[in-house]
């Protein structure tokens, strides 16, 4: 493939986000840290959410439960291993607790997704969103781990090496764990699996008188895309240092949809732009008014019905309606 | 001639309607065998109960002396069962050789390989490649496939089902929508095709049929009316009066 420019305004963004937070601390603004640790985290379950949503075309609208699980992931074992109880996976260890994020989140992906993927369009959204809300409101339910006041992650996930108390190396970790969750999603897209996925979500019928049986193929992108979404949230729960079932609800499932289309769905780097455009534009509007949340609906409208291709398309230059 | 596939007693009920009304067939190992019937006849829910889109109500279907009624498409198509639609159905987002790779990668075993480049794979590459040149789309293959035309989409179809190597194939109206010029041109390719594959088309085209087909069968109402070699078939008073229209 010949370098293009959407390949170029992809990594153009990397190279800021790889030089920019050093900057931001030598010049006294940690708070832009924060911003970009919250915009790295959330374009790696934006790209993980590409990879079913745009490559797939399966519109999971319950991403977020995955973020929300891995965060749960590193918040529960720290919870017990502070204040006693559940001795089977009290802990502080990162190298526990990650994996532990990755396993339950696959998991919770191959039952789900086993039930939601004999469904298809309307349905599969409305069930996918199901299962997300059931998972709030089990949270919201448990007295122990704070119901919807949340539980405060009072210890980091401990790491050889890397100690996730430095905001520059928690932002680090979890930059390079963008570069690499941006390059596992291109391979896979790329592989036999990946065309597989993608003639799947084009013409399924096809596929199957082909001899490819869809549904498995679907459910196992689907398994690794949850997997990826619960290691962002371990990430962020650690960046958070609080977790609430808020961060479940199927509000936050819709922003990570937002991103992942306003990026450019179906594109290597739409959803980093997506995430990035996201962030930025919270921000700045959030500094002009609080009702910020209304021009940020109507831009989000304006980009979804006259801009094909999202960020990516316009950087591409495909202007016009929407087929 | 060895039997390939034996429809036995197939039926299929659409709220009342007998789309397939206890058909029996045999297609003989190597034979082009075309189903004839007109329009509503059930003879595409025919080719959909045979690639297993659709379950049949009743009956059964043997391929290579296997019961294969209840199997999925996918298993049909790892079998030997290969399909072309009367209604074009293609990857359109992806590009014309991949549609074909695709095809080509579908036989080769499972696709759990998510490291490799599949559009740097040779292998796959030049299989497609020869069979988009087979059906003369060789020059078209980097196209994006809803750029083409309707009759280069009917040529792709035809390249899929080659490219599974399937022993039978069940091509659905294959010249539907083509012009004269055409469908004289895939008339010729499939009579070169014929002997080297099993064929069961579907097809409108009168001329067409009677210049490719070894047997005959009609289909009226879901019913098999008659079976024949093209000549048993002209001469039937049963498929003058039901089908070909012909008084006398």
């Amino acid at each position: 493939m010949k370098p293009d420019r959407k390949t170029a305004a992809g990594l153009f963004v990397l190279a800021l986000l790889a030089v920019l937070p050093p900057i931001f601390i030598w010049t006294g603004n940690p708070f832009y840290v924060d911003l970009a640790t919250r915009l790295v985290i959330l374009a790696i379950a934006a790209t993980s959410l590409n990879l079913i949503l745009g490559y797939g075309g399966m519109i999971s609208f319950g991403h977020a439960a995955y973020v929300g699980l891995g965060a749960y992931a590193v918040g529960i074992p720290a919870y017990h291993e502070l204040y006693g109880g559940f001795d089977a996976i009290a802990s502080f260890s990162g190298s526990f607790q990650i994996p532990l994020a990755v396993a339950v989140c696959a998991l919770f992906a191959l039952v789900t997704g086993a039930i939601c993927l004999r469904t298809k369009g309307v349905y599969f959204i409305m069930i996918t969103m199901a299962f997300a809300q059931m998972v709030y409101y089990l949270f919201v339910s448990i007295e122990e781990y704070g119901a919807d006041d949340g539980l405060v992650i009072d210890v980091r996930s401990e790491l050889p090496g890397i100690n996730l108390d430095r905001p520059l190396q928690l932002y680090y970790l979890a930059f390079v764990s963008l570069v690499l969750a941006i390059v596992i999603v291109r391979t896979i897209v790329n592989s036999r699996f990946g065309m597989v996925i993608q003639g799947a979500k084009g013409n399924d019928t096809r596929m199957k008188t082909m001899g490819f049986n869809t549904y498995i193929y679907r459910l196992t992108a689907y398994v690794i895309s949850g997997a990826m979404a619960g290691y962002a949230g371990a990430l962020l729960g650690n960046f958070t240092t609080f977790i609430s079932p808020e961060m479940m609800d199927w509000t936050r499932s819709g922003e990570l949809m937002f991103m992942v289309i306003l990026g450019g769905a179906a594109t290597t780097f739409g959803p980093l732009m997506g995430a990035a455009a996201f962030i930025v534009i919270e921000e700045v509007l959030s500094h002009v008014t609080i009702y910020w949340h209304l021009p940020f609906g109507l831009m989000l409208i304006l980009v979804v019905l006259y801009v094909r291709g999202g960020i990516m398309g316009l950087i591409e230059g495909r202007w016009g309606r929407r087929r | 001639m060895a039997a390939l596939l034996e429809i036995e007693g197939l039926s299929k009920n659409y709220g009342g309607i007998k789309a397939s009304d206890n058909v029996n067939l045999v297609i003989e190992q190597g034979e082009l065998h075309a189903v004839i019937g007109p329009n509503g006849a059930g003879k595409t829910t025919l080719v959909a109960q045979l690639s297993g889109l659709e379950r049949p109500d009743a009956g059964h279907v043997r391929f290579r002396g296997r019961d294969i009624t209840r199997m999925p498409p996918w298993r049909r198509a790892h079998a030997g069962i290969a399909r072309s639609f009367q209604i074009t159905s293609l990857i359109m987002e992806m590009s014309v050789i991949d549609n074909i790779a695709l095809a080509v990668q579908a036989r080769q075993g499972h696709s759990f390989r998510f490291l490799r480049d599949a559009r740097r794979i040779p292998e796959l590459r030049e299989a497609a490649m020869g069979y988009l040149a087979q059906v003369g789309l060789a020059d078209r293959a980097e196209a994006e496939t809803a750029a083409l035309s309707h009759g280069e989409h009917r040529l792709m179809e035809i390249a899929i089902a080659l490219a599974s190597e399937a022993p039978l194939l069940l091509l659905d109206e294959p010249m539907a929508g083509l012009g004269p010029e055409e469908s004289a041109q895939l008339v010729e390719f499939l009579k070169g095709l014929k002997g080297k594959r099993t064929i069961l088309l579907i097809e409108h085209d009168m001329d067409a049929v009677f210049a490719l087909a070894d047997r005959i069968s009609v289909l009226v109402y879901g019913h098999v009316i008659a079976t024949g070699t093209p000549a048993e078939i002209r001469a039937n008073d049963h498929v003058r009066h039901a089908y070909l229209g012909e008084e006398d």
